[in-house]
């Protein structure tokens, strides 16, 4: 699933051969989702606690609404502050339609819920997109800014709909049950949200390889060009935004299912910022970017606050981190490798993998030095009247004696120096990879 | 080295997926729910201090039935998706006891939660106590049988503190102004009610409802205030709420009685300082330091003296002593057998006098005290916030005066 | 009613002028470089803090004038190593970078100072009460922030149209390459723009600090409200910053006394108010309840009909 297009002409063939590369194309396209599908339906045999259920239903709301994020960043080069709109308000729509279905005995089954929350999220994102859309850049961030500040603000005013501050809430259970099947249990609910998961990540795969998706790129790298092709820049942007609007209308509509719970903190400024984090961290040139995105973010969200206290403090690290030095995110990393894999530069990419394994170490150890010394300045300094010790990566640390500080600064200091000495060799093992890989290229 | 960090990586990574196995057979653990991050860990904190200092106490004694007591912490991050998420964690990890405070909103979630959660999974019941989201509905129409709250909610403090008011003949002119949230609303709506039953002579000459932690300059409030001649202001608001606007009062020369439910958070005595406003801010609560009776001046001397703060939370003192009661009752940690024992009991309260837990609505009706701060005197030692001045008892208010009907009608297991 | 409309312009003009206090420092980076420091309420708040902790040491006016400046010298450097490396990669990334900046920086101080409030103290010297209108004390301290914002747009403005420093970095606005081949190091023009404009919200800070409450909230509470000054008052215009923030204070402590709802303006001409649903709710809802709102409102509509803002002149 990557970026490259390989333009293959099609010349018509004769009735004996055409059936053949045809199926092999059908089955090249649809096995990585098949291979997606089957990822999906075991995963919750392997992590079958009920909070490991519960993470992994949260991954894929956010892998939904992250890719419906990349459609406005990644894809057409809108960074909107406010996203978090559409996915709050396709959550209230959501679990007002579900509230209306169990009240009046409604034939309507939990399942096509996503449905509601998909049509409330395009209806939104045409009422607000009609107007955000007007200008691009840093207006239209703030436009997204300010009509996500003015959503979230007016939740405490409009308190029939919003429900005020303890949100609405439903009951799945209560729903027309189909198949026996209640939605009570978390893993039934875990396989409705992949199904949705599924659907989506292959409807916008789909309509990223449209012409349509291919102006938003257009549009994206240079709008007055786009504008001598002629395509008016402004709909392009307004309808991919309402496209977005609309993904995440859905994504909050299996949140509303998950949680039973909907309230203005869907739509304020907490969950733009976390779709922000997770597709950048991603990595926004790519399609798998937000998925790897929203997983990890996810994953952190869950487990850090177990962790630390200062949770917030390492995903802004992680965040700055990935801006500065790498900006195409962890996508864009892996990406880069794709060349050296076509080339069958096997050799010299396991040698690369074998220098990156070098580099993690002393990675790991100016890591760990680092979380050390944050804990410890963050012990010492806040919650010194807990006790003088800390208990890191099960490690007992007394706060009070100079032997951890010492440890964690030569861990810190002599960890990163030690990085420092293995770029060179990477570098090496890139370049030589580089080389034999357009060396091969040029044998073809 | 390495190789036990890398292993600890792993393990890291293993805990996300692999449930724990409980910890020792012999601990019951309560996981406590609050906010231990970001805007609301001051308060959060304050809370956890409270419930970790009780569980040891509590295991100093012999813990509970033989089982020792362990307060397990989750941060809420003041998000009520969030909440849900980290009370799924802990019923994962074997947790059966949620403890909850900070906001009504996340306090609504978890009783839906819990409640849907105990008719799904019969046989793996949870309970939840409730020991300082105050907003009625908990007890009335969102009611179920696994929750408790031992804070009195906001309509029972407002039938007190106008029980004081009634008496107070120096208050003619009312001023409101509360927090537009559901907790504020509620604090205004009772005191328009009960203040026009009890004192119909008194006129509520301003109502004012702000957004909630979003105002920074109290000043046009107060103007408002000072403009309508009021002699007594009552509001629920506290955190920063309450500090800015007591600081605009201070500011403006503003002197009238303050009635108020979070005067005593933190920051509040501060503030009441700065403002030099000794005697003249009352608060509602369910116990105080300086009213003499000696095992709660006891308990408060040696609680300060380990965690360096003021007991802010008498009621969960009562939540854990009730709590070991009702497990020693049941001779079991079953959390159905608990809730059953729970359910109608009678307690002796931390500052002494009889509370119980009303079957109706697992509502905990307790003694109210009115006390306002100032200067003490040599018998009252307990001051707030090195601020020198500390809580004097002015008025009390017996359980049986605090009773309020309920519309609570709940599914009680059969 | 004339008290009210007296007290309320005061205290309007008051609010406003801390809003600029703290605006300035932003329009000033965001006209002369594009930037949209995100974390701007962040370098405001860290003011706050090094003015309470240097002040605990030192006293209040040496922290006034050390606090400032240790902040400008912290963002030149975040200037030159943070930002000056994100540069090549776009706009977007410079905003992100700010973004993140503005959460680590955050997080640093709730672990320095921990998560409650700081006990920042107005000093002795200025706790009296300037002068007594219609019965409310004005203190002499919020006088002071009066003047000292004034001061610092004085000052700005001179700078900025007077000298030569002020006249190269205009010239650096719109022509940076021809600002370059003169001989002018933009580089480190734009890193004294930084690290000036976060030593004026610094300024804010220290002033602001034991006015409001010093806390590690301050930031997320004030943060949205400057961008919209910002924007309202127009990209590269400082005086529009000045009418904007008095524009915002102004309507919002006018707004909150106001106790009209759309009932009580419709309702006495007979109108029949919506039984239920979200209109019931609008119908009732008082100007001062949506006080707060005003602002983003206000933001939203100039960014759709007028997007250079009230007194622009750089078009994005």
């Amino acid at each position: 699933m990557s970026d490259v297009t390989t333009d293959t002409v099609q010349l018509p063939a004769a009735a004996s051969g055409a059936s053949a590369p045809r199926y092999a194309d059908a089955v090249r396209y649809a096995a990585p989702w098949i291979a997606v599908a089957v990822a999906f339906a075991v995963l919750p045999m392997i992590f079958s606690s009920g909070s490991a259920l519960t993470t992994l239903s949260l991954m894929g709301i956010m892998i939904v609404f992250a890719l419906s994020y990349n459609m406005l960043l990644g894809e057409t080069g809108l960074l909107s502050f406010g996203h978090a709109v559409y996915y709050g308000l396709g959550g209230f729509l959501a679990i007002h339609a579900m509230n209306t279905v169990i009240h009046d005995h409604l034939p309507l089954p939990l399942f096509l819920i996503p449905l509601v929350g998909a049509f409330s999220g395009l209806l939104f994102g045409i009422i607000f997109g009609s107007v955000s859309t007007r200008r691009a850049g840093v207006a239209f961030a703030m436009i997204s800014l300010g009509l996500g500040e003015l959503v979230a603000s007016s939740s405490l005013i409009l308190r029939g709909f919003f429900g005020g501050e303890e949100g609405v809430s439903t009951n799945r259970t209560k729903l027309l049950h189909v198949f026996g099947l209640n939605f009570g249990p978390q893993i039934q609910v875990y396989y409705l949200i992949a199904f949705w998961c599924l659907v989506c990540m292959i409807a916008m795969f789909a309509i990223r390889r449209t012409p349509f998706g291919r102006m938003c790129n257009a549009v994206r790298e240079n709008a007055e060009r786009a504008q001598f092709v002629g395509y008016n820049p402004q709909v392009v942007r307004f309808m991919a935004f309402a496209l977005a609007g609309l993904f995440a209308g859905v994504a909050g509509a299996l949140a509303a299912i998950n949680f039973e719970l909907v309230n203005s903190s869907m739509v304020g400024a907490e969950p733009s910022g976390l779709v922000l984090l997770a597709a950048f961290v991603g990595g926004i040139g790519n399609f798998i970017g937000p998925v790897i995105g929203a997983i990890i973010v996810t994953w952190l969200e869950v487990t850090l606050s177990d962790m630390t206290d200062i949770w917030q403090l390492y995903f802004g690290l992680l965040f700055i981190g990935v801006v500065m030095f790498a900006p195409s995110g962890i996508a864009g990393l892996l990406m880069m490798h794709v060349p050296l894999w076509r080339a069958r530069a096997y050799r010299p990419l396991s040698r690369l993998v074998l220098t990156y394994l070098i580099a993690l170490v002393p990675a790991l150890a100016t890591l760990a030095g680092l979380i050390a010394v944050i804990e410890m300045i963050y012990h010492r300094s806040v919650k010194a009247s807990d006790g003088a010790t800390i208990s890191l990566f099960h490690v007992t640390l007394d706060t009070t004696s100079v032997v951890p500080w010492i440890a964690a600064i030569v861990l810190l200091i002599g960890g990163f120096l030690l990085f420092r000495r293995t770029w060179p060799v990477v570098g090496a093992a890139w370049h030589d990879a580089i080389m034999y890989a357009q060396g091969a290229g040029k044998k073809k | 080295m390495i190789s036990r960090f890398t292993t600890a990586f792993c393990a890291l990574a293993a805990f996300v997926v692999v449930a724990l196995p409980a910890a020792a057979e012999d601990s019951v653990k309560i996981a406590y729910v609050d906010p231990l991050s970001g805007g609301g860990a001051s308060i959060g904190e304050v809370g956890l201090k409270t419930f970790q200092y009780l569980a040891d106490s509590v295991n100093a004694n012999g813990g509970v039935v033989g089982h020792k007591l362990e307060i397990v912490a989750y941060d809420n991050k003041l998000n009520a998706q969030e909440t849900l998420l980290q009370v799924q964690k802990a019923i994962d990890s074997g947790v059966r006891f949620i403890t909850q405070g900070n906001g009504s909103a996340f306090a609504a979630a978890i009783e839906d939660f819990v409640t849907k959660y105990n008719e799904r999974n019969p046989g793996k019941e949870v309970l939840f106590f409730n020991y300082a989201a105050v907003d009625p509905v908990l007890t009335n129409d969102k009611c179920s049988y696994w929750h408790f709250r031992w804070d009195a909610n906001s309509d029972i403090k407002m039938a007190a503190l106008t029980n004081y008011m009634k008496t107070r003949s120096n208050v003619k002119k009312v001023y409101l102004i509360n927090q537009d949230y559901s907790f504020g609303q509620s604090v205004r709506k009772g005191a328009r009610e009960m203040l026009g039953a009890k004192r119909p002579d008194v006129e509520i000459v301003g109502d004012e409802v702000h957004p909630l932690l979003k105002v920074t300059d109290f000043s046009p409030y107060i103007a408002k205030i000072k403009a309508s001649g009021a002699d007594s202001v009552i509001t629920g608001n506290w955190g920063q709420d309450f500090a800015l606007l007591l600081k605009a009062a201070a500011d403006a020369g503003l002197q009238v009685d303050w009635y108020t439910y979070y005067a005593g958070g933190t920051g509040g005595p501060t503030a009441i300082k700065q403002a030099n406003l000794a005697d003249r801010v009352y608060q509602i609560s369910e116990g105080l330091p300086n009213e003499p009776y000696a095992p709660a001046q006891e308990f408060e001397k040696a609680f300060r003296a380990k965690t360096g703060v003021s007991l802010f939370y008498p009621r969960a003192v009562n939540e854990i002593g009730m709590f070991v009661k009702a497990a020693k009752e049941a001779n079991s940690v079953d959390p159905v057998k608990v809730a059953a024992k729970l359910d109608g009991m009678k307690f002796t309260v931390d500052n002494g006098g009889e509370g119980f837990m009303r079957t109706d609505d697992h509502q905990f009706f307790q003694p109210m005290y009115i006390a306002n701060l100032g200067p003490l005197d040599k018998n009252q030692p307990f001051e707030e916030e090195g601020t020198g001045w500390g809580w004097k008892v002015t008025g009390k208010i017996d359980a049986q005066d605090t009773l309020l009907p309920t519309s609570c009608k709940m599914n009680r297991p059969s | 009613m004339l008290e009210l409309v007296t007290i309320s312009t005061l205290n309007g003009v008051l609010y406003g002028m801390l809003l600029f206090l703290m605006a300035s420092g932003l329009t000033l980076i965001f006209s002369m470089m594009g930037v949209l420091n995100f974390a701007h309420a962040s370098f405001y708040m860290l003011g706050a803090f090094f003015g309470f902790q240097i002040s605990q040491f030192v006293g209040f006016w040496p922290a006034f004038f050390i606090a400032p400046v240790l902040v400008g010298g912290i963002g030149a450097l975040v200037e030159r190593y943070g930002l000056r490396r994100v540069h090549k990669h776009g706009p977007v990334a410079e905003l992100l970078f700010t973004f993140g900046l503005a959460f680590v920086i955050v997080e640093i101080v709730q672990m320095i100072w921990g998560k409650g409030p700081a006990d920042y103290r107005v000093p002795p010297s200025l706790n009296f009460s300037a002068f007594t209108a219609f019965s409310t004390n004005y203190p002499a301290y919020k006088m002071f922030e009066l003047l000292t914002a004034i001061a610092i747009f004085a000052v700005l403005l001179m700078l900025l149209t007077r000298t030569r420093i002020g006249l190269i970095i205009q010239a650096s606005l719109t022509h940076p390459h021809m600002v370059a081949m003169l001989g002018h190091n933009v580089p480190r023009i734009f890193m004294l723009v930084f690290g000036v404009g976060t030593g004026l919200a610094a300024v804010a800070g220290v002033i602001a600090g034991p006015a409001l409450v010093t806390q590690s909230n301050m930031a997320g509470s004030l943060g949205p409200i400057l961008f919209v000054v910002v924007v309202v008052g127009g990209l590269g215009s400082l005086f529009g910053a000045f009418l904007a923030s008095l524009l915002i204070g102004l309507v919002q402590t006018f707004a909150v006394s106001v106790n009209l709802s759309i009932a009580d303006v419709l309702q006495p001409l007979g109108v029949a108010a919506p039984s239920g649903g979200a209109l019931f709710d609008i119908w009732n809802v008082t100007v001062a309840q949506i006080a707060p709102i005003i602002p983003y409102l206000l933001l939203v509509l100039i960014l759709i009909f007028r997007p250079t803002g009230l007194m622009g002149t750089r078009e994005q």
